[in-house]
This record gives C-alpha cells, sequence and structure tokens, in this order.
C-alpha cells in the first residue's frame, strides 16, 4: 500500500479520534455519577456522598482535560487534512458545530472552574448547579457531534449547490438535518456507551478498594449506584442498539451487509454469533443461526436481506472482515456487560457481593469492556460507511486536502503519535496515583499529601494580610 | 439583510468578535505562562499558576468556539488557511496539549524535579503559543500564496517564518505579556506583586518597540495594509482609539490601578483586532499570487440560510456565555487563595 496523503489523512484521522475518544465518554459518564452521588448528599446531608463526589471530580478533572485538548485537535484537523471535505459540509455541519461550541462548551468549561476549585467558595446548591452545569455541557456536546456525524451517515434537510470543485451541501431544513434518520437511535447509543463507561469505572475503582480492605463504607454505596446504572444502561443498550441496527438495514444496507458478512441477496439471512470472513470465496465461516438475520431485522425468518452483491466495486466498503470483527466484538461484550451487570445485581440482592472476590476481581479489570465496545463500535460503523465520506454524496478519496503534501502528514503523524503516547502514559500514571490515594474519607485525611504545605501557605498568607493591614 | 448589513458581514463580525475575545481571555492566561520561569519561589509559582487555574480551560473555550464559527461561517476560508498554514497550527495544538498537561499535572507530584520540569514545559509551551498566534496572524496580514480554486501553491514546511511573521508574532507575545502581568498584578500581593511590576515594564517597553516596527514594516512593505486609511481619512479614529488605549496602561500601571490597566490592555487588543478587520475587510486572505486569487467573505461564506441559523444561535448562545463567564470571573474574584482543591 502505497503511503498517499489519502491513506496518511486516513490513519491520523482514526488515530486521533480514536485517542480522543477515550475520554469524553468517561467525562458524560462519570458526571452522571458525580450528577448522582451530589443529590444524594443534599439529600440525606450524608458526607461520604460527598467524599465520593470530590473524589470522581478529581478523576473527572484529568478526563475531562485531556478530552478538551484532544477535541481541540479534532475540530483543527478537519481544516487541515481535510479542507475539501470542510469546504463540502460547512454549511451543514457548521450550525451544528457552532450549536455544540455555543451551547454546550461554554457551558461545561463555564462551570468547570467552580466544579473543580469551588468547593469551599460557594454554597452547596450552587456547586451542585455547576456539576448539572457540566454535565449537560458534556451530554449536549455529544448531542451536536453525533447529529453531525449522523448527518454524514445520512445525509437529510440539505441540498446540492455548484458543480465540481465548487459543489457543496447547503442547509435547506434545520430540524430535518439534526432530526435526520440515524441521529436519536445513535445519540442515544453514544450516550448509553458513555454511562457505562462511566458506571464500570466507577464499579472497577470500588470492586479494588473492597479487594483491598479500604473505603468498605464509601464502596459499597458508589457500587450499588453503579451498578443500578450499569444494569439499566447495559440492557437499555441491547434495545437501543437494535434500533440503530435497523436503521442501518434501510438506510445504509451496504453497511449492514458488511456488519454481519452478508455477501449474497437471499431469503432467510444468517447470523453469524462469531466467525472469520473469507472475502475472496464470499463466505463466513463460524456458528450461525439460520435466518438470524432475516429475523432480526423483519421479525421474519425468511425476509429478503441486501447483500454486498447489489453493490458496485466503488459504492461498498472493501475491508469486510475488519467491519465484521469489529461489530461482532461490541455486541460480544455488550453482552458481557450485560452478563456482569445482572450478576452483579443478583449477588447484590442475595446480599453476598462485597463478599465475593472473585465478581470483584472481574469488575475490577471490566472497566475496559466499554471502552472497548465503544471503539470498536465506532470502527465498524466508520469503516462501514466507507467509501463514503458524506454517505452518498462525498467519497473519501475526494475530501483531504489537496495542497498538503504526504511529507507534512508524515511529519504530523509521528509529533502525534510521541505526544498522544506520553499523553496516555500520563494519564494512567495519574489515575493510578488518585485510585491509590483514594477518597478523602475518616481512613485517610491524616495522610492526605501536602496538606501541611497548604496550611503553611495559607497561614503564611494570613499573616502577610495581617501585615498589610498593620 | 438585517438592519441594512448583509448576513456574510454579520458573521465577520461575529467571527472578530469572537477571536477578539479569545485574544483577550487567553491573551492573559498565556502571558501569564510566558513569565513563568522568572517567578522564582515555588510558592509565588503556584500561586501564578491558580491566578489562571479556574479560568484557563474556559478560556480555550473560545478558540473552540471561534474556530467553530469559523469552519461554519466561512467554510472555504477556514479550509484554505488551515491547509495553507499547516505545519504552525499542528504545533499550536502540540503546544495547546502541553500546557494543558503541564498545569493539570504540575502539583500531583512533590517532586522538585518533576515541578521544574512542568514548570519549563508551561512557560515554554506559553510563550509558543502567543508567538504562533501572531505567526498566523502575519501571515495573513502579509498575504498567503493561494491560487486557482482556493488552493495553497506555496512550498510547505517553513514558509510560515517569513521576517514579517516571525514580528508580528514577537509583538503579539509582548503584548501577552503585558497583558498577562497586568493580570497577575491583579491576582497577586506581596514580593510576587512587587517583582511583576517590574516585568510588566519590560513587557510595556518591548510591546512598544516591537508595535512600532510593526507599523513602519507594514507601513513601507505592505501598503495594502494601509490603503483603506488613505482612501477613508475619517478611519483614523481607530488607530487614534488603539494608541489612546494603549498610552493609558503605562498611566493607570504607574498609579498602581491595575483593574484599569487591564481594561485598557484589553481595549488595546481589540482595537488592534479591529484594525485588521477593517483592513481586510472585505478579504479574508489576500493571495500573494493576485488579487484574484484572494477569498472575500462572499466566497467564503457558507449560504445565506446556514448564516441565518448560524446567527439565531449566536443570539440566543451569546448571552448566556456572558452569563456563566461572568458568574465564574465572579467566584474567583479577588486576590489568588490556595486551598486543597487548587493546582
Amino acid at each position: 500500500m502505497e503511503l498517499n496523503t489519502e491513506i496518511l489523512a486516513r490513519i491520523q484521522f482514526a488515530f486521533s479520534v480514536s485517542f480522543h475518544y477515550i475520554f469524553p465518554p468517561l467525562s458524560i459518564g462519570l458526571g452522571l455519577l458525580m450528577v448522582f452521588f451530589e443529590a444524594a448528599y443534599l439529600r440525606s446531608k450524608n458526607i461520604q456522598y460527598h467524599q465520593l463526589a470530590h473524589f470522581w471530580t478529581k478523576i473527572f478533572a484529568v478526563t475531562f482535560g485531556i478530552g478538551v485538548v484532544t477535541g481541540i485537535v479534532m475540530e483543527f484537523e478537519f481544516g487541515t487534512n481535510w479542507a475539501a471535505y470542510s469546504r463540502f459540509v460547512g454549511d451543514v455541519f457548521g450550525s451544528a458545530l457552532a450549536a455544540e461550541g455555543i451551547f454546550a462548551f461554554a457551558l461545561e468549561s463555564g462551570f468547570l472552574g467552580i466544579l473543580l476549585f469551588g468547593w469551599n467558595r460557594v454554597k452547596p446548591w450552587v456547586h451542585f448547579v455547576s456539576t448539572l452545569g457540566v454535565f449537560f455541557g458534556s451530554m449536549f456536546s455529544a448531542v451536536w457531534i453525533v447529529v453531525a456525524n449522523s448527518w454524514q451517515q445520512t445525509p437529510a434537510g440539505f441540498k446540492i449547490v455548484g458543480e465540481g470543485f465548487h459543489a457543496r451541501a447547503e442547509i435547506t431544513d434545520f430540524w430535518a438535518m439534526v432530526f435526520n434518520p440515524s441521529s436519536v437511535e445513535r445519540l442515544l447509543h453514544v450516550w448509553v456507551g458513555a454511562f457505562l463507561s462511566g458506571a464500570f469505572l466507577v464499579l472497577s475503582v470500588h470492586s479494588y478498594y473492597l479487594i483491598k480492605n479500604r473505603h468498605i463504607e464509601l464502596s459499597k454505596i458508589a457500587i450499588k449506584i453503579a451498578l443500578i446504572i450499569a444494569t439499566i444502561g447495559s440492557l437499555s443498550q441491547l434495545f437501543i442498539g437494535h434500533l440503530s441496527a435497523e436503521g442501518v438495514a434501510k438506510i445504509q444496507p451496504a453497511k449492514l451487509a458488511a456488519f454481519e458478512g452478508h455477501f449474497i441477496s437471499e431469503k432467510s439471512a444468517d447470523l453469524y454469533l462469531f466467525g472469520w470472513v473469507d472475502q475472496e470465496n464470499q463466505r463466513v465461516l463460524g456458528p450461525k443461526i439460520p435466518g438470524g438475520l432475516s429475523f432480526l431485522i423483519h421479525g421474519n425468518f425468511d425476509s429478503k436481506i441486501t447483500g454486498l452483491d447489489k453493490f458496485g466495486p466503488g459504492d461498498k466498503p472493501t475491508q469486510i472482515n475488519a467491519i465484521f470483527q469489529f461489530y461482532h466484538l461490541m455486541v460480544g461484550l455488550g453482552m458481557i456487560m450485560i452478563g456482569l451487570s445482572l450478576l452483579g445485581s443478583y449477588f447484590y440482592f442475595k446480599g453476598r457481593l462485597f463478599q465475593t472476590q472473585w465478581l470483584l476481581k472481574i469488575f475490577v479489570i471490566a472497566s475496559i469492556a466499554p471502552q472497548l465496545a465503544n471503539q470498536f463500535g465506532w470502527f465498524a460503523a466508520e469503516m462501514g460507511r466507507q467509501p463514503w465520506v458524506v454517505y452518498g454524496l462525498l467519497k473519501t478519496s475526494n475530501a483531504f486536502s489537496e495542497s498538503v503534501t504526504s511529507h507534512q502528514i508524515l511529519f504530523s503523524i509521528i509529533l502525534f503519535f510521541i505526544v498522544y503516547a506520553f499523553l496516555f502514559v500520563l494519564f494512567i500514571y495519574m489515575m493510578n496515583k488518585k485510585i491509590q490515594h483514594g477518597p478523602d474519607d475518616e481512613s485517610n485525611i491524616e495522610s492526605r499529601p501536602m496538606t501541611q504545605e497548604i496550611a503553611n501557605l495559607i497561614s503564611g498568607e494570613i499573616k502577610g494580610r495581617a501585615g498589610e493591614e498593620v | 439583510m438585517l438592519f441594512g448589513i448583509d448576513y456574510e458581514t454579520w458573521w465577520f463580525l461575529v467571527v472578530g468578535a469572537l477571536f477578539s475575545g479569545y485574544a483577550i481571555l487567553d491573551g492573559f492566561d498565556f502571558g501569564a505562562g510566558a513569565w513563568h520561569l522568572l517567578f522564582e519561589s515555588e510558592k509565588d509559582r503556584r500561586i501564578a499558576l491558580n491566578a489562571v487555574g479556574p479560568v484557563w480551560d474556559g478560556n480555550e473555550v473560545w478558540l473552540v468556539i471561534a474556530g467553530g464559527a469559523l469552519f461554519a461561517g466561512f467554510p472555504n476560508f477556514y479550509a484554505t488557511l488551515f491547509s495553507s498554514l499547516y505545519i504552525p497550527f499542528k504545533l499550536f495544538l502540540v503546544f495547546i496539549i502541553f500546557r494543558a498537561i503541564a498545569i493539570e499535572f504540575r502539583s500531583k507530584e512533590p517532586g522538585e524535579r518533576w515541578r521544574k520540569n512542568w514548570d519549563r514545559a508551561y512557560c515554554i509551551s506559553s510563550i509558543f503559543l502567543a508567538f504562533l498566534l501572531g505567526v498566523v496572524l502575519g501571515n495573513l496580514l502579509q498575504g498567503i500564496s493561494v491560487g486557482e480554486n482556493y488552493l495553497y501553491m506555496g512550498n510547505g514546511f517553513f514558509e510560515f517564518l517569513g521576517f514579517y511573521p516571525v514580528l508580528v508574532g514577537l509583538t503579539t507575545l509582548a503584548l501577552f505579556m503585558m497583558h498577562g502581568a497586568i493580570f497577575l498584578l491583579i491576582k497577586t500581593r506581596g514580593s510576587l506583586h512587587e517583582k511583576l511590576t517590574k516585568l510588566l515594564r519590560v513587557g510595556m517597553i518591548s510591546f512598544i518597540i516591537l508595535f512600532s516596527m510593526v507599523t513602519i514594516f507594514s507601513l513601507i512593505y505592505y501598503p495594502h495594509l494601509s490603503d483603506k486609511f488613505r482612501a477613508y481619512p475619517i478611519l483614523f479614529f481607530i488607530p487614534a482609539l488603539a494608541i489612546l488605549s494603549m498610552a493609558n496602561i503605562p498611566r493607570l500601571a504607574s498609579k498602581r490601578n491595575y483593574l484599569g490597566a487591564f481594561l485598557f490592555s484589553s481595549l488595546t487588543i481589540s482595537f488592534l483586532l479591529v484594525l485588521v478587520a477593517v483592513e481586510l475587510y472585505p478579504d479574508l486572505l489576500v493571495s500573494t499570487l493576485g488579487p484574484q486569487y484572494s477569498i472575500n467573505i462572499y466566497q467564503a461564506a457558507a449560504s445565506k440560510g446556514s448564516l441565518k441559523i448560524m446567527l439565531t444561535i449566536t443570539a440566543i448562545g451569546a448571552p448566556l456565555v456572558a452569563f456563566y463567564t461572568f458568574f465564574v470571573y465572579k467566584t474567583f474574584w479577588g486576590k489568588v487563595r490556595l486551598d486543597e482543591n487548587s493546582y
């Protein structure tokens, strides 16, 4: 494969967006838990909820900060690497992006300062309002970015103006663009995926504390709330994911065919539980449910499902096996999450969860499951859209920046690879440190680092101020 | 048309206001960061860092919004500018990342080496961010080699580092450092405060020297940057206002009225950007290959329908943004107080 500008630009986009997408789902998911913890504190005045909210806010700060900076990279990358795409979609994409900036980002970042630094400066309810502001801000940013991406999958509310180089999509109906055929299901799918990331991280960290015999009472409360979110979230994801797949079947049949490795249009299409796609011989090797795909999509084992054979070579994705695998891994991870949360709930109601070490141990590592599912889901969705960048309207091969050379992109790929690798190491290091340190409950209030230092600074400041007044 | 002004021009004003707001806000925190290594004690450094601590993130969001507004309203300009100045924008991103992690991680470990290295990262990235913003502005002012179909025809890698853009970059750095020093003066007391009064003087003098050089170079080598003023002498009131606000900075600083000085350094930034906007309008990007290749707001703009939607969004959103920005600054008003939540 020759490393031309298009391939390099795609590699760079895939790399930087995957890295970015580690963080926003965590911020949204942890935001939801922080809202619950703080609301519970305001209601019950139980200090443990306050300690949980405070502790998770510190973890949130790390994920949020990295999410913002890696997000700016994405916004700039549209212009630097995908100039032709930007010209084509700017008119439509633009209003979504403008709405995102002004309604979502400003809300989030405006209140973030108070959320992180305002604990001792504002009344508890004002702080709670700030937490809500940040949480809703992050939810809204998901709205607009998913709307924009869904428009690329299922364009609506626009007309094409101009020809050749000057052709572009112009918006004709804002609400039709916002509520394009796939945006609602996909948004719900993304939101719930984010809630699961947050809930499973909280489950993981507090299970770890229980195993290590630390922060026992706090962790029991946290696990209960996280388990509720995980159970409701993972079960509803099954339903939402199914809706989303039905939509794909209707509007992007080539993508559905790639998801399922469905080559030949036929009555009674089979559903593979897992397998390996043999693209050359147009078949999938693996266990299958005969007619299962037809049943899932149409509720009837005999319905016809369009296969990849109905599309010309330039109109369908080429990497069928990769798409099939990513899609199936996402579904499989979803099932694992359902299983784990049901198991956790069962043991909770039996009153044995906190003593069941093996399950707690599984929860510790399970926080990787929603992360991988989110990543794989997006891989499948975006690779399945190929060769189109805007479905049916603009091909990826016509979307990159004509004036940027492959050397420039290679330079910046290497640069960003180094920076992101470093950033990732730091992220893991900081998370680990904060988790090892734990919440500031009675068990370690004495050992909090820098307490002495801060006390000195504050008393120094008071002395300084007293000096001034004299 | 809205109040006799077309939608493209309205959006030009919106984008201008956003970038001006961004330059004022991130200007002071880049500027404050650029002085960082000159503060010696650990306590001073923590105070200086926490002066921008609760607001830097919000300030950077202005960049996201302004960038989004550019993409949305003038997609052709956005695409050409970002792909033409590929390398400076990528470097800008790298420094933005380094600066953010330096702020975030610096105080998380007690080790001296750890903190010193992050202090360096914070200071150097702040300097380069201010400089690179100026370099981009300098390139816009002198013009970019854009040819047919808005495509960049220059020769890539280091073309952005011409003499004039570098000069504008240094001027921007000096302006932001002056602005940042004033901000820190508002937020500090004691020996750090005293030290900053001296640094502010250095900042003001460097800015005035560099600014004069930029002015002279612009008048001599880039006549297109002053043709409008020669054609409409009445417009001279804009540079006059800019110079008047500059003059007020040392006057108020010597009276130790730093709030007033901050107001005027903010106004200076705005007036200078208004100056740029008036000179360029209706062009957004002047091509050095010939006026027929320049991109004006009408060629760059999104459709009328789209601009109308976005103006509506802005009209609803802007007061909200103003409200919570105000609220955050009010909460952290006054001298820096460190507590266990601080950086």
